[in-house]
């Protein structure tokens, strides 16, 4: 009997638990999706203005005819070097993404299934280097920078950002614990070499892991000021460089500052449609693990 | 010779001025934003239609580059002009001096981080209550634990290991804020009075405006035994927080 009352409690529990939510959560659902995204009209309201939309008291809600106007007006603007910025960040992201990516993958898979001396220390050494903030090494890489006459040259963000720690210990985790060792001795039992191994074996079975670690780390390089601000120019610029000078610039017209704002966001947000489903995926992935 | 550079930097008004405004910054900005995220990730934790839709509605924000959400948001923190104290007015507040006044800027500018990043804290927080045991809620149901007893009393305990890395990724990057501030203005020096000139806007004007690194340095060196003492200042309250409130420890 107590045990019937039991389960029937249980079953009445369950279904409290597990029930649709109601209006209340979707109404507050909701005005977070208004927050995340009022931003973005707010510039288009301004960017589609005209210089004095945003002081005008009347102000409307609904956007003016401008924004080709004002982003024509961001583009032609020779200090703000517009199409070279744009060209600039899809190399730099691309490049470093891509590069992260494979000596990530190579070091993980060098730390998760291979055996040497030394290999605890030094993994903790690179998990140790994540605590470091990067203003730590801004002086030190702005002289080797200098050193080198890099300074202005796309390099300069490019080869500092070739593999990070946090990647390496990413795929460390992945790999430890997606690719079976019996594979990787199946592989060097059969007369492949490390790379062969590397490259047949446990690059294909790091894919998702490896996939997440570009989405990333193109979004963090294509956001990244401090950096290319430090050791680029207006000549040379990326995106993020690109709109300071702007703001500089046309520090009375938000309307083609906010113009600019848009369009420097857009390739972003088009890839965010497209790959957004995975990085939910991979934050929440990413943070049960670690 | 050897630590002249510390023993200056140490010295100026500027530097102790810009600690201040980091710190400030850091907890304008952390407080409110952990308090959102959680909220955020327990509404999202819910059997929710088009959950996909939903997570993803909270990290828009994410790919918006700093540089962008500071213009963005400059642009309504205008002090004669913006949005926010035009819309004060309407319900009868007197307006605020978002440049002018020192705590009003980093109020402001604590916004601009909390846009970008409460979302995706969101997410990581909603992946650890999903890792929570169904059956912890379920017994706490049957024992008749309503909502927001059930919140407190399983859902907060049980977080804290998620809690404390939310928290300490978020001390380390919060502490080096630079993007925001920078663009605050247009001279990006923290304003005239160095209003919100936080410690790496400190580092840069000793180190690429007065050309000084060694000087820049040291503040990088001071900023990270900031950025040390408050990680271990976190993780003793995050330790005591989850642990008061844990049902049976």
């Amino acid at each position: 009997m107590t045990v019937l009352i039991s389960g029937i409690r249980r079953r009445q529990a369950e279904a409290r638990i597990a029930q649709r939510p109601g209006l209340l959560v979707y109404g507050l659902l909701s005005a977070i999706l208004v927050a995340s995204l009022f931003p973005f009209y707010w510039s288009f309201l301004i960017g589609s203005g005209n210089g004095g939309t945003l002081s005008d008291t009347s102000m409307s809600w609904w956007p003016g005819g401008n924004f080709l106007h004002n982003a024509a007006a961001v583009i032609n603007n020779e200090s703000v070097n517009f199409w070279k910025a744009l060209t600039n960040s899809i190399i730099v992201s691309t490049v470093v993404s891509a590069s992260v990516v494979f000596f990530s993958t190579l070091a993980g898979f060098a730390f998760a299934k291979g055996r040497f001396s030394g290999q605890k220390g030094m993994l903790l050494f690179v998990i140790g280097t994540m605590c470091v903030p990067t203003q730590l090494s801004v002086v030190p890489l702005f002289i080797a920078m200098s050193t080198f006459g890099w300074t202005g040259t796309l390099g300069a963000v490019i080869i500092p950002g070739l593999v990070t720690a946090f990647g390496v210990f990413w795929m460390t985790q992945y790999i430890a614990q997606a690719l079976p060792d019996e594979l990787v001795e199946a592989g060097r039992i059969d007369g492949a070499s490390m790379f062969r191994t590397f490259w047949h074996i446990a690059l294909p079975a790091a894919r998702p892991a490896a996939a997440m670690l570009g989405l990333f780390t193109f979004i963090m390089t294509w956001t990244n000021f401090f950096w290319p601000f430090i050791v680029l120019n207006q000549s040379n610029p990326t995106l993020p460089v690109s709109l300071a000078t702007l703001q500089a610039n046309y520090f009375v017209d938000y309307s083609i500052v906010l113009a600019g704002v848009l369009l420097a966001t857009v390739p972003l947000l088009v890839l965010f449609v497209f790959a957004g489903k995975q990085l939910v995926e991979g934050i929440m992935h990413g943070a049960v693990k670690g | 010779m050897g630590f002249d550079n510390f023993t200056f930097v140490l010295q100026q008004r500027q530097f102790w001025v810009a600690v201040r405004n980091t710190l400030s910054i850091f907890l304008v900005s952390a407080v409110p934003q952990l308090i959102f995220a959680i909220v955020i990730a327990a509404v999202l934790d819910n059997n929710l239609r088009n959950k996909t839709f939903w997570r993803m509605s909270v990290l828009v924000p994410f790919v918006v580059m700093p540089v962008a959400v500071a213009l963005i948001f400059g642009s309504m923190f205008g002090e004669r002009y913006g949005l926010v104290n035009r819309t004060l007015a309407h319900v009868g507040i007197a307006p605020i001096l978002w440049h002018t006044d020192p705590f009003a800027s980093h109020v402001a500018i604590a916004t601009m981080v909390n846009f970008r990043w409460t979302g995706y804290n969101a997410l990581i927080l909603l992946a650890g209550m999903q890792a929570i045991p169904r059956d912890l809620y379920e017994s706490a149901a049957i024992d008749g634990a309503g909502r927001i007893n059930r919140f407190f009393r399983i859902t907060i305990p049980q977080l804290r290991p998620t809690l404390i890395f939310v928290i300490i990724t978020a001390t380390i990057g919060g502490l080096q804020i630079f993007d925001e501030p920078r663009l605050y203005d247009q001279n990006g020096l923290g304003g005239e009075n160095q209003q919100w000139m936080t410690m790496t806007i400190y580092l840069y004007k000793l180190g690429w405006t007065q050309l000084n690194f060694g000087r820049a340095a040291s503040v990088a060196w001071l900023l990270f035994v900031v950025i040390v003492a408050i990680g271990l200042v976190n993780l003793a309250i995050t330790r005591r927080i989850a642990s008061n409130e844990g049902p049976a420890n």
